[in-house]
């Protein structure tokens, strides 16, 4: 999966450069962010300001994501979504599961 | 006058062609005439519901077997809106994968839960030597 990483501080933001997050990329996703977990990299944001289509395969890679975070202590938060890939988080519950913030800034500043 | 539309494509059983599957629906969608609804909203969840369904055939149904097709056929009417996807493998089991309670933090499970709340009928029977899920969804 096409993604830009940058790190500030201990947090690293990964902006997601995929029209669509779906069965065909998201385990390659998974694996990334497994990739920096090893690394000890355990607090992510996620920018999915680029996303415009996201499947259950990719809210699985996130909710992956999610889980492997909290079990090493670290967090994973969501900011930039497009209304129709919020609806996708509404339609699945996943809104109580995720903190979602509108903006990158926003969700640096809830660290 | 009725205006129907009616797509029918095969692709090789592989995800990279979801996108471009998706992107037909969309493209249906928006070409529908008389529909007086969110097209937006229809449009996103098209993709969706067919992204969902050849995702099942690809890595349920034909097990990712590379030399396997999938077969899909999207037909629009003024008033529904019929897909059928074809798979050639051993089949799924519905029900299993239609879990009546998906755990907030499941990764898996949420693919034929949302074909379910997306669409008014969902039905995977045995179709000659194939399988084919069939969901039909009325149009208002």
């Amino acid at each position: 999966m096409q993604l830009k990483t940058e790190e500030v501080g201990d947090i690293v933001l990964l902006r997601i450069e995929e029209e669509r997050m779906d069965a065909h990329n998201s385990g390659a996703f998974k694996e990334q962010m497994l990739a920096l977990f090893d690394e000890g990299k355990c607090n992510l944001i996620i920018d999915l300001s680029a996303v415009r289509f996201v499947d259950s395969s990719g809210l699985g890679a996130l909710v992956s994501g999610f889980k492997n975070a909290s079990a090493r202590e670290g967090s994973l938060k969501l900011c930039g979504m497009q209304p129709q890939v919020r609806s996708m988080f509404e339609l699945t519950r996943l809104h109580r599961v995720f903190e979602i913030y509108t903006s990158v800034e926003e969700a640096q500043g809830s660290l | 006058m009725k205006h129907n539309v009616e797509v029918d494509i095969t692709i090789p059983n592989q995800t990279r062609y979801l996108g471009l599957i998706g992107r037909i629906g969309e493209d249906l969608v928006r070409s529908l005439g008389r529909y007086t609804g969110d097209r937006d909203e229809l449009a996103y969840h098209l993709n969706l519901v067919l992204t969902e369904a050849i995702t099942n055939a690809i890595c349920h149904a034909n097990a990712n077997d590379p030399d396997k097709k999938i077969q899909v056929q999207i037909s629009a009417s003024d008033n529904s809106l019929c897909i059928k996807v074809f798979d050639e493998g051993a089949g799924f089991d519905l029900e299993k994968l239609n879990p009546k309670d998906v755990k907030d933090t499941a990764e898996c499970g949420r693919g034929i839960q949302i074909i379910h709340r997306l669409m008014d009928k969902v039905d995977y029977r045995r179709s000659d030597k194939r399988n084919v899920l069939e969901m039909t969804k009325k149009l208002h």
